[in-house]
């Protein structure tokens, strides 16, 4: 089976600054892949070459089996689309939901806009009652929801998420992780989910990558991080971390 | 009001909208309610609506010919209960010729406006957004038509194409867009590399899409204002223009005209001059007063919440 993201060496560099130094992943059809770091460890970097955010230096990525060149055409937008990290800076302040919703359908010509609309507010627990409010009136969850329903109407096989959770408060993220996780098993989607919360991580995710200044530190499965199966210090330092402030004794 | 006992200011302010011109109306309603809670601004809208009125029933408001003057009788009368603002040298009503000069002052605006607000918006949001040598070019093009000064371009323009207030219209137009587009520019800085562009190029939109759908209406508003607080200066470079003779050309009552031809007589008849100039003032005023409430109303900064 030709895996839904393969990524060789792929190397992004801005001005002198070598944000992503050879990166390789595979990622399976239907599979969650999980990249953990710090700030600045590049994590974020991947997605958004991937997406064609960022600039790729060197490296090829593959979506499907299909070569991506230097533009990206309509169809790769169809096959893949993004969660991003901020949801009060990932929706348009002037825009009302029907019309963040209505723009993607639109660019893509398709018809029946007014049913899909319809789906997609359901499909993520919005009623039809937040269609016609501006992003100012919404929740943090909620937006976060609405920036999943737009990721979603255009039918992607492969959805990045780039810390769709962190910037919302605890018991919010468990409803948008469990949201995630329930279309990601309704559509037999492929996550790569980009998260400093190694918790989430482990819920969401099979495999794992973690990340460091730009380079792969090493990779994981999902268990290897509850039963403390690692090879690197620098994980074990995160999994410290992880935990949070220990009261000495 | 509706059968559900909502009143229509509820409708208007519900939370949950049930049509897309539901949302736009009540988006629109607290833009007004922002700005009818600045008196002033309001003093200042309806000193341009006046104008619009003025200029609309021209015909039916003045009350002698704005052109053909009583000269045997009729020569630099005071003020009197015949002629309101009194006469000009020419035997001429003067509150006739400022009636009907409100229509060549609402023209110049309305398409200097026309003219310059749009290239500026497009040269701003196109610069910015493409970034690059692009940007560069524009925006060295847009320093060249900064670095001078408007009055003197605009006397250049003039002098080149002739005078007349057509010609006029089009240099003030031509010297008044770079302030716009470095507006413009500025704003789309601001907002090119958001997260909400991002998701919009995500979605495979072009562009020139992203640049006109999402990019110019973020610009609009910080426009608006910035157009009609220059509308003051605009009439007074027209009327400049007319005072140094280079817009409207006789017998055109072009209020900046009327301050040159009665500048003859400022000392013993002062009301040739002084009635077409308070006309400018007030008409300046008004626009300032109406785009600093703007300013309050529509500023995206503190009036999303």
């Amino acid at each position: 089976m030709t895996p839904a993201l393969a990524i060789d060496k792929l190397r992004v560099v801005y001005d002198d600054f070598i944000a992503l130094k050879d990166v390789s992943l595979t990622v399976a059809q239907g599979e969650s892949f999980g990249l953990v770091g710090e700030s600045g460890s590049g994590k974020s970097t991947l997605l958004r070459a991937v997406a064609g955010l960022a600039p790729v230096t060197s490296g090829t990525i593959d979506v499907s089996g299909q070569r991506l060149g230097k533009t990206r055409d309509k169809a790769f937008y169809r096959q893949v689309q993004m969660v991003f990290q901020d949801p009060y800076g990932s929706l348009h302040p002037r825009q009302t939901v029907d019309r963040l919703l209505l723009e993607p359908l639109d660019i893509h010509g398709f018809a029946d806009t007014e049913k899909r609309i319809q789906r997609a507010l359901d499909e993520v627990g919005l009623g039809s009652g937040f269609r016609f409010r501006y992003s100012h009136q919404l929740s943090g969850g909620q937006r976060q929801r609405v920036a999943i329903a737009r990721a979603l109407i255009l039918e992607p096989s492969i959805l990045l998420l780039d810390e769709p959770t962190s910037a919302l408060d605890a018991s919010v993220q468990a409803e948008v992780l469990n949201l995630l996780e329930q279309v990601r098993r309704d559509r037999k989607l492929t996550f790569v989910m980009v998260s400093h919360d190694l918790g989430v991580i482990t819920h969401m995710c099979e495999r794992l990558m973690v990340m460091q200044s730009g380079e792969e530190v090493e990779r994981l499965q999902a268990g290897d991080l509850a039963t403390r199966n690692v090879a690197q210090d620098y994980t074990r330092n995160l999994l410290v971390a992880s935990e949070g402030f220990v009261r000495g004794g | 009001m509706s059968d559900t006992a909502m009143t229509r200011r509820e409708w208007l302010l519900t939370d949950r909208p049930q049509s897309r011109m539901q949302a736009r109306l009540g988006r629109t309603y607290l833009t007004w309610r922002r700005f009818t809670a600045n008196k002033l601004a309001v003093i200042g809208l309806g000193i341009i609506l006046l104008l619009l009125f003025v200029a609309a029933t021209a015909p039916l408001l003045a009350p002698h010919s704005p052109y053909i003057g009583d000269l045997r009788n009729a020569r630099l009368l005071p003020p009197s209960s015949t002629y309101w603002l009194g006469t000009d040298d020419q035997g001429r009503d003067i509150l006739s010729r400022l009636i009907y000069g409100s229509r060549l002052t609402l023209q110049v605006i309305v398409l200097v406006a026309i003219i310059a607000a749009p290239i500026g918006l497009l040269v701003g949001t196109a610069a910015g957004y493409a970034g690059g040598w692009i940007d560069a070019v524009l925006m060295r093009i847009t320093d060249i038509f900064l670095a001078f000064p408007k009055l003197v371009l605009a006397l250049a323009f003039v002098a080149a194409l002739g005078p007349g207030i057509e010609n006029a219209i089009i240099a003030i137009a031509l010297t008044s867009w770079p302030p716009y587009a470095r507006i413009a520019r500025a704003e789309t800085l601001t907002v090119r590399n958001s997260d909400y562009i991002s998701a919009v190029k995500l979605m495979g939109a072009s562009p020139m899409r992203i640049v006109l759908r999402h990019i110019m209406p973020l610009c609009i508003s910080s426009l608006i204002v910035r157009v009609t607080l220059d509308m003051a200066g605009i009439i007074l470079t027209a009327a400049g223009l007319g005072f140094l003779g280079l817009g409207a050309q006789p017998p055109l009552p072009e209020w900046g005209a009327m301050i040159a031809s009665g500048r003859r007589f400022i000392l013993d008849q002062w009301w040739v001059a002084a009635a077409p100039g308070a006309a400018i003032l007030i008409v300046s005023l008004g626009f300032n007063l109406l785009g600093d409430g703007l300013r309050d109303a529509l500023d995206t900064r503190s009036g999303g919440q």
